[in-house]
């Protein structure tokens, strides 16, 4: 592989082709400098997402045109501070740079994009990528924030000591794009011009591991030298999925070196850290010119507020009030409507078809099972915006800030917050936002106990075993809203324990690192955040909406085969005599101690599909025809059921039982679907139901059996 | 004899150049490419709410640092 692409020569001129294939570019920059919005800004909405096959990383490609209307690749790297990976995205992000991925070809060309406003640590990933002589294109974002604190950048200059296009840019105003596109259509770009000392202490160390890159692993020269400065600070280095290993001479020479330094004293990766950012410093003190003394920004009087001992908690509260608020509130009115329209459909296919099997796996199966999941998706939606929100405005910084030190009693770090809060709504964006967790065994617990948060989903469990438990018509409002606080908190307690449990067992791992940075506020752009929001909510809907579909046309399967004997049969006697009847009766013996009977089991299976599936069961079940949102029918026929014998079924005690079942239990397929996505595997969503299931049945048992035991 | 200023002795809004912190482990060659290198200036603008962890300014921007870390860091006087 030789060190140029193919149609540019060494002295850069392009070389006469007949085919040019598509070029490609990589956008890198540090997390929080625009780097998403430029993307958009150059690629509009073409772009597709995936995964890197074995990593949970997202893969962005996306697509735009040169001024000669030629189309350009942009692949948009994740966010990193330096080359030496410290997490699995840092990690993709060197890997695709050294040309360490098989499915991923190195690209032609870089973006470096760089945030004004603190230029010198932005420009250390810059420096680590001079190295890999790439041709690259330096883009000097947030031009605006800078002049407005007063920091002047000397983009003439800075162009003029690298030797490669430098482009000011605003990319949330869209200034600098055409610019940027003219470079980047530039057929020749010249090579930085970049030359530093390594130090003498490794010098000799460098040019041994150079030599074993080029020999034994086939690395370009370049590349060669660049990646021997890498593996002198790439401690404990985060290996990935799917990029080719080190030979092992080459991680043998290595090792020798680390020992010899370790024995000598020698500081190496600090050296080597230190003499770049001292070429930094050099490069920049021409540069960047800060006019005047100038006081608090925006950001730091902001903070005051947010950050403050006691505002600080009120800005949180607020907020999550807000969020809570929205889901339950807001998203009442797009939910009604998706619900009335799904039964308008339903119905339509019923006038419309001749009754019959294929008619009831349309009505039954289909679109109740995936209607049922639509109608979630308002509140799907508003948490993805809001968390979209969060996080672009730089508020969720903050709040990992504030919850850090509760966060880590269980061994977890601040950034657990918001994916938590969020599963209070819905586990699902709440688990697709632990991507910004950076150690995988963090994240994965963060995802293990999120489900454990009660989801919105319950409330209608809960609220119909409330109705079933309290005697009297009139249930006050206060005691509604103990019980249901009291499963809230059961669950959250149940989270943080296991959290604790698994960090401290099976996840145990080094405790989280929190350094992060607190990036100024920023407005993010309203198109950017929608888009955001629809890109994730399309994602939950392809992968988790075939799977939902799939498991709802089994369920109708098992409730409507075999077939009763009786061809007028009513729905109950219907599902009794089906599979998933005799599934009840055949897990009854299970639940029994639990106080439950194989009609609450049937309900137990189907809840598989989603948790509120429950309701509309134990209606089918006892009889109640359509009781949508009246509560009082179905309530009734719950307190009248019976056990064979003639004892109470639905007693206050089995009530409150099943509850706290629903609070522990993992039902609910979509999560199930989600959790497969986000670990990139069966094992841990399988772990999940199993931990989950089988502590709702411990807990249930212990209740059960003492208040049995005390007389209820 | 004065034992070294640790980092997290800091007082509110004052700044120091760093001294001197480990060279080992994940967590301080981190520190050192986010740019806290000895010699670097640094003010420390908060504490969270409940105490940990902290806030600093190096650089031009804004780093959070769990307590335990800055005490292992010494500045000058």
């Amino acid at each position: 592989m030789s060190q140029l692409p193919p149609h540019i020569t060494a002295t850069g001129k392009k070389r006469p082709a007949s085919a040019e294939r598509t070029p490609v570019y990589a956008l890198v920059g540090n997390p929080n400098c625009g780097k998403s919005t430029l993307f958009n800004a150059l690629t509009g909405l073409k772009q597709k997402v995936g995964n890197y096959p074995g990593v949970t990383v997202e893969k962005k490609i996306g697509e735009t045109y040169s001024q000669h209307g030629k189309p350009i690749k942009i692949i948009d790297l994740p966010g990193a501070y330096s080359l030496a990976a410290r997490s699995p995205d840092e990690a993709v992000t060197r890997d695709v740079l050294l040309g360490r991925r098989t499915d991923t070809p190195q690209p032609d060309r870089i973006l470096c994009i760089v945030d004004a406003t603190n230029l010198e640590r932005n420009l250390y990933l810059v420096h680590q990528i001079l190295d890999l002589g790439r041709p690259v294109i330096l883009v000097v974002n947030m031009m605006d924030l800078a002049k407005v604190s007063g920091l002047e950048v000397r983009i003439g200059r800075l162009e003029q000591e690298l030797g490669i296009p430098v482009i000011a840019c605003e990319a949330v105003n869209g200034k600098g794009i055409v610019d940027l596109k003219l470079a980047m259509s530039r057929v020749d770009l010249p090579l930085a011009r970049h030359s530093w000392d390594v130090p003498a202490a490794v010098a000799s160390a460098v040019a041994e591991l150079q030599a074993s890159l080029t020999d034994n692993d086939r690395r370009p020269p370049l590349v060669a030298r660049a990646e021997a400065l890498l593996l002198l600070t790439d401690f404990d280095t985060v290996r990935v999925a799917g990029s080719t290993p080190l030979s092992g001479k080459t991680t043998e020479i290595l090792a020798h070196w680390q020992r010899h330094w370790e024995g000598e004293g020698t500081d190496w990766a600090g050296s080597l850290v230190a003499s770049r950012y001292d070429a930094i410093a050099g490069l920049c003190s021409g540069i960047v010119q800060q006019a005047g003394v100038t006081g608090p920004s925006a950001s730091d009087k902001i903070d005051a507020v947010v950050i403050h001992p006691l505002w600080g908690w009120l800005v949180l509260g607020g907020v999550m009030t807000l969020l809570f608020l929205s889901i339950f509130t807001f998203a009442e009115i797009p939910m009604n409507w998706i619900d009335g329209h799904i039964a308008a459909l339903a119905t339509w296919v019923k006038d419309v078809m001749a009754p019959g099997d294929l008619r009831d796996l349309l009505t039954d199966g289909v679109i109740s099972g995936v209607g049922g999941v639509l109608v979630f998706l308002p509140q799907i939606l508003i948490l993805f915006f809001f968390i979209g929100l969060l996080e672009n405005t730089g508020y969720m910084a903050r709040a990992a800030f504030i919850m850090d030190r509760l966060m880590s009693r269980v061994g977890l770090n601040g950034k657990s917050f918001i994916p938590l809060l969020s599963s209070y709504a819905c586990a699902i964006p709440g688990i697709m936002a632990t991507r910004t967790i950076e150690d995988p065994k963090d994240r994965l617990v963060t995802i293990l106990v999120a489900p454990l948060m009660s989801c919105s989903a319950r409330l209608p469990v809960y609220l119909l075993m409330i109705a079933a438990l309290l005697p009297g018509d009139a249930v006050p409002v206060l005691t509604k809203v103990g019980i249901m606080l009291l499963m809230y908190v059961i669950g959250t307690v149940g989270a943080f324990g296991f959290a604790w449990l698994f960090k401290r067992t099976l996840l145990k791992g080094a405790p989280p690192m929190m350094i992060m940075e607190l990036p100024p506020y920023r407005l993010p752009r309203l198109r950017d955040v929608l888009f955001q929001m629809t890109e994730r909510a399309g994602l939950f809907l392809k992968r988790a909406g075939t799977i939902i579909l799939g498991i709802s046309i089994v369920l109708w399967f098992l409730t409507a085969y075999p077939k009763h004997p009786v061809p007028d049969a009513t729905a109950t006697q219907q599902i009794a005599h089906s599979f998933a009847g005799r599934a009840g009766h055949l897990i009854e013996p299970l639940i029994k101690p639990l106080g439950f009977d194989w009609r609450v089991g049937i309900g137990l299976i189907t809840s598989f599909a989603a948790r509120e599936v429950f309701v509309s069961s134990m209606g089918v079940i006892f009889g109640v025809e359509g009781s949508g949102d009246q509560t009082t029918p179905l309530r009734d026929a719950l307190r009248h059921a019976t056990w064979p014998g003639g004892a109470a079924l639905f007693t206050p005690l089995v009530c409150l039982t099943l509850m706290v079942y629903y609070v522990f239990a993992m039902q609910c397929v979509s999560t199930v679907a989600v959790v497969k996505r986000e670990t990139n595997g069966w094992k841990w969503p399988l772990f999940q139901i199993a931990y989950m299931t089988g502590t709702a049945w411990v807990v249930c048992f212990i209740i059960y059996q003492t208040g049995h035991a005390l007389g209820y | 004899m004065s034992a070294s200023l640790k980092l997290s002795s800091l007082a509110l809004g004052m700044s120091a150049r760093v001294k001197d912190f480990p060279r080992t482990g994940n967590t301080f060659i981190r520190l050192r490419e986010m740019g806290l290198l000895p010699g670097t200036t640094v003010t420390f603008i908060r504490a969270a709410p409940l105490g940990d962890p902290l806030e600093f300014k190096l650089r031009g921007y804004h780093l959070t640092l769990r307590r335990e870390e800055a005490e292992q860091i010494t500045i000058e006087a």
